[in-house]
Order: structure tokens, then sequence, then C-alpha cells
């Protein structure tokens, strides 16, 4: 039953990240990227199979789990959050430069129309 | 000595990038001066090495020194030295290019930055570790996101946008190919994964064939192959000059990957007794080179501007390479991969040149740059067209230069390969597409020139038709390296076609990182041993 919840959720959170990074504006992407990792982060860490009452330590219980996928899935955490802040502060770089926040910065606007543009375009 | 050598060339730039993440702002001539010495010296030492034939067998360095399937653990061997060999030579001239130019000074800690980039690249050359391949590339990635931006404007920050999004999604695919190896293999070293292969239980069989599918896509992103390439011109023509010329050798590493993960892990192997996997990848490599050479041909022609044709260059000796990776018939394998490392040094010393002569156009030819249409002449125009000249012929593919030979010793491999119509017909025509290309990219370049503007003499001296330009000598030097590689040509091809059967059998890989072989699972420690005990 957990086995097929777990699945479950991997496929949800997986679908919906790259159904997001498809979207058009810089923001859905960003937080697609991050749905997609969180995603693989709990698919790593049930590479060592599901189990409960079993610590990974040998010898501490009758049954230890394996402890690589959580030193691996420790290592994917930090270095997908890292990734987010550097995306999400470039997101809002490419934002102030492009004047709008469609991923190909199309509708930049002439630098001397800029600053009267009544309607931001959307995309 | 040999392994604390090796060593250096991953602590180095990691140590220096964190001096110079400290001096960048404060000190900034020490800062360049630190960081050319710290290139210098990986230069000097990955060349030492291998004329020293530290790579004759493969060295292994275990980290913590834990045996292998438990540590995580470098391998030096031919094929990684001549990678950092040329991350070394291209990362030099792209630097002394930046600091002649002051390129380097048009934002914050550029070389801190292009020591970590040096730390990524030279740490995923070496390691035989999936995981710490994995964990490498992220730091390649992450210092290139910060190479890619250096300076800012607007469509730079447009295509670092793209850069990033499609690296985050590689990175993703990575780590789900990686988990599920683990998840059914057991192991993460390449050559213990190779060792178990064959003991892969049937039913596994389908989840391990996705996920090593799932990790050459990987590979291809970062290589750019069709058709997971279209981030790579926009990237790659609108990032600065010293970094676009550095990341010449960034499309190597994926191909490295896709050479390295297929001759240790696929060639010669069999999943569960079930599937040949020596034939698993090849077939694919093979027709994708063959679409991406011709679609880069096509991209030479459309491009607007000299940055974004020499991007297209790079993606066509993407494709070239991965046709000859993808020859796997018989004896021509150790041919193929021979020519294709003569074409892998020629390509990517020559593109990185090439960029450095582009941005010599875009800064001082008047009004129009780069971009390839009629302007008044530059200076130093005789000179700066003959470079081109020369650089066109060589990267086409045309007969006295370096392109000609890597193009042959493919072809020449390719002759026994069913497949020989298609691949003789795409690298020859996408040859002559690239040749007339880069003709008319020339022509308007450096002959149809208009008039110099009437007040130009009025507030500029006559002599600006002889002035210097700085960091001219950067892309010189590149043509000197690929005549000296014709000149050198029999030697070269020798020491290659030895290091093509070092890369082909891979038994001597597997006996150097596992010498005791797989472990057996009774005696090995963990869950069967507890078991035991209880």
């Amino acid at each position: 039953m957990t086995n097929i919840a777990i699945s479950l959720l991997i496929g949800v959170l997986t679908g919906a990240g790259v159904y997001l990074a498809l979207r058009a504006q810089t923001f859905p992407v960003v937080l697609g990227l991050t749905l997609m990792s969180y995603g693989v982060n709990l698919f790593l860490f049930t590479m060592g199979r599901l189990q409960t009452a079993a610590p990974a330590v040998i010898g501490a219980t009758e049954h230890s789990t394996d402890p690589l996928p959580q030193a691996l899935v420790l290592t994917a955490i930090v270095i997908a959050f890292a990734m987010t802040a550097f995306v999400i502060v470039l997101a809002l770089k490419a934002r102030a430069a492009l004047g709008n926040d469609h991923v190909d910065g199309t509708h930049i606007p002439p630098p001397e129309q800029a600053p009267d543009h009544h309607e931001e375009p959307r995309a | 000595m040999t392994a604390n050598l090796i060593s250096l060339l991953v602590l180095l730039p990691i140590g220096l990038t964190a001096v110079l993440a400290i001096t960048g702002q404060r000190l900034p001539g020490l800062s360049r001066g630190l960081d050319v010495a710290g290139v210098t010296l990986l230069l000097v030492v990955s060349a030492g090495l291998l004329i020293a034939g530290a790579g004759n067998t493969p060295q292994v360095i275990e980290l913590g020194n834990w045996a292998a399937p438990f540590g995580i653990v470098w391998v030096f061997d031919r094929l990684s030295g001549l990678m950092l060999l040329l991350t070394a030579t291209v990362a030099l001239l792209a630097l002394i290019y930046a600091v002649r130019r002051d390129e380097d000074t048009a934002g914050p800690h550029f070389h801190a930055l292009f020591q970590a980039q040096l730390f990524g690249l030279n740490g995923a050359f070496l390691t035989g570790d999936l995981f710490n391949l994995f964990v490498f590339f992220e730091v390649l990635l992450l210092a290139s996101y910060g190479l890619l931006l250096h300076g800012s404007g607007r469509r730079r920050t447009r295509a670092g946008f793209h850069y990033v999004v499609i690296n985050l999604i590689g990175s993703t695919l990575f780590l789900f190919a990686v988990g599920a190896l683990y998840g059914t293999v057991g192991s993460l070293n390449l050559a213990d994964i190779s060792l178990k292969l064959p003991a892969v239980a049937p039913d596994a069989v389908p989840l391990v064939t996705t996920a090593i599918f799932l990790l050459f896509t990987v590979f291809l992103i970062k290589g750019a192959a069709f058709p997971l390439y279209l981030w790579l011109p926009g990237a790659y023509a609108h990032a600065s000059i010293p970094v676009a010329a550095l990341f010449a050798i960034m499309t190597k590493v994926g191909l490295y990957s896709v050479l390295r993960v297929d001759s240790v892990m696929l060639s010669g192997n069999t999943l569960g007794g079930l599937v040949e996997t020596t034939s698993l990848i090849a077939p694919w490599l093979l027709w994708l080179g063959l679409i991406t050479l011709l679609l880069a041909a096509f991209g030479v022609v459309s491009a607007g501007f000299l940055r974004r044709q020499v991007a297209y260059l790079i993606i066509a000796s993407v494709g070239t390479i991965l046709i000859a990776l993808g020859l796997i018939t018989g004896s021509s394998r150790e041919a193929a991969i021979s020519g294709a490392l003569f074409y892998w040094i020629h390509t990517t010393i020559l593109s990185a040149g090439f960029f450095l002569l582009a941005g010599l156009l875009l800064r001082h030819r008047p009004d129009a740059g780069d971009g390839i249409e009629s302007a008044p002449p530059m200076p130093q125009a005789v000179l700066v067209g003959s470079l081109f000249f020369a650089y066109a012929i060589a990267m086409a593919g045309l007969p006295p230069l370096t392109g000609f030979f890597g193009k042959v010793m493919i072809l020449a491999a390719a002759l026994d390969s069913p497949m020989i119509a298609p691949i003789f017909a795409v690298i020859l025509i996408s040859g002559l597409i690239m040749i007339i290309a880069l003709a008319r990219a020339g022509s308007r370049l450096f002959f149809q020139t208009q008039a110099a503007p009437a007040q130009q003499p009025t507030h500029s001296m006559p002599a600006d038709q002889k002035q210097a330009l700085p960091g001219l000598n950067t892309a010189i030097v590149p043509l000197v390296l690929a005549a000296a590689m014709v000149v050198v040509a029999q030697p070269l091809t020798t020491w290659l076609e030895t290091t093509a059967s070092q890369i082909t059998a891979s038994k001597g890989y597997l006996e150097a990182v596992m010498p005791n072989g797989v472990l057996d699972p009774a005696t090995a420690p963990g869950k069967s041993g507890m078991e035991g005990d209880h």
C-alpha cells in the first residue's frame, strides 16, 4: 500500500513539475523545476527500499536499511536548493532586464517607449 | 608522487577558487596573476603526467583510502589525461585573452568562477563513480552559469535562463538514472556496475535499460546532440568571448562521459545475460550524430553573426565525433575512436581560437561588429582576414589543416560499416555546405567593405589603421598548435591508437579499479552478512 502511495506521489510530483516547466512564464518554470527535484529526491530515497523500524546502522536492530541512498538524497537536496535559489535570482534578473517574465523574453519594448507603456504585454 | 600530482589537478583549482573569491575584488592584479599561474601549472602538470606516461596503465586514486566499491575512486588513464591537457590549454588561451582585453573586470569574481569551472571539469574527467560525476557536473554547471552571465546584458540573460533551465532538467534526469541504477544494480562505481550488469535479475532488465538510456540522454544534453542542442547557439553566441572559448571544452564533457561510460560499462557486456549492451547505445549515437551534423551545417549557413556561426561549428563537430563513437562494427572501433580523438583535439582548440578571433571582430570592426554584413574595413584587416581564412579551412575540413585529417581517419574507419553510404554522404555534404557558408561569411566580413566614414580621420589618428589588437596572439596560437598537429601527425596518431586500444580494452580499467573482482555477497559486510549472524 505504501509502495503504491509513494510511487503515485513521485509520479504526480514529477508530472506536475514537467507540466509547469513547459509553461511560458518564468515563475511556473521555476516552480516546476522545484517540484521535479522533490520528485527525484523521493525517488532516490526509495531506491534503498521502503522499510520500517530499520535504522541505517548495522547491528543496532535486526534489520538495517541501506544508508547510501540517504547520503545521496542529502547531497541532491543541497544541490537542488542552491540551484533553486540561483534560478529564482536569475528569473528576477531576467524580469528586470527584459521587462516581462516570458521565458523567451519576447515583447522587448523599444528603449524609448519603455517608460510610458501602459498595458504590460502578456505572453 | 604521481597520485599526488593527479590529485593536484583537482585540488589546486578548488583551493585557488577559495583564495580568488577573497582577493577578487580587492586585489585585481594579484587575482589575475594567481589565476594565470594556476592554469599554467595545470597545463604543465597534465602535460608532464602524459609525457611521463602516467596514464599508460590506469592510475587509481582511492579517496580516503577506501577500496573501490565502497569509496569514490578517481582514475587517470590516457583518455582522462588527454582531456585534462585540452582543458588546461583552452583555459589558458581564454584566460590570457580575458586579461589582455580586460574582459575579466566586466563583473565580479571572474577568476574565482573560472577556477571553479576548472575544478568541475577536471573532476568530471577523472572520476570513476557515477554519483561523483553528477556532483562534478553540478559544480561545473554552477560555475558555468556564473561565467555565462558574466558582464550581464539582455540577450545574455535570456540565453542564460534557457541554459540554466535545460541543465537543471538534465540534472534531474541524471539523478533519476543514477537512482534507478543503484536501486537495481546496487553500485555507483563504473567498474563495479560493469562487473555486476551480467548478474542483473531478469525482471530488472527493462528498468536498467531505461536507466542507461536516461543516463545517455543527460550526456547528450551536455554534449549538445540532436534534438537537445537548441540551447547551445544562443548560450555560446551571447556569452562573453573568453567564456565562449572556454565553453569549447564543455560539450566535450558530455562526449567524454558517453565514451567513458559506453566503453567501461556497456562495451562487450550483457544485461542479465539477456541483452547485449555493446550495440545498445552505439547505433543511436551514429544516427543522432548524422542528424546533428546535417542540421548544424544548415545552422552555419543561417547564422547572422560570426559567434553564432562558430557555435554551430561546435555542434557540427559534436555530430562528427558522435558518428565516430557510433561505429562499433568489428576491428574498426579502435580506428574510429583514435580518429575521433584526433578530430576532438582539433575541434576543441580551434573552436576556442575561432571564438577569440570573432571577439576581435566584435570589438574592432566599425559599425557591424562580428555581424556577417558589409561594413567599413577593420584595422589589420589583412592579418585578421588571413586568420579567418585559416580557421575556415581547418574547421570545414579542407586539406592542409587538421580538420581534414580527422575526417579522413573517421571516414576510413567507416569503410567496413554497413552504414557507409549515409556516413559518407552526410560528412561530405555537410562539409561542402559549411565551406560555402564560411566562404560567404568571409567575403562579407573582409571583401565587401564600405568606404570608411569621411569624418573618421578628424578624431582618430591615421596610425589607427595599424593599431595593435590586444589578444590577437591568443587567436594565432591555436592555429600554430593545429599546424604542429599536422607536422607530428604520425607520432600523434600512433599515440592516439594506443589510447584507443586502452579505451576499447576495458579489462585494464576494470582490473585497475577492482583488482579482486566483484565482492561475494556472502562475505561482504552488510545485510546478508548480518542475517547470517543472527
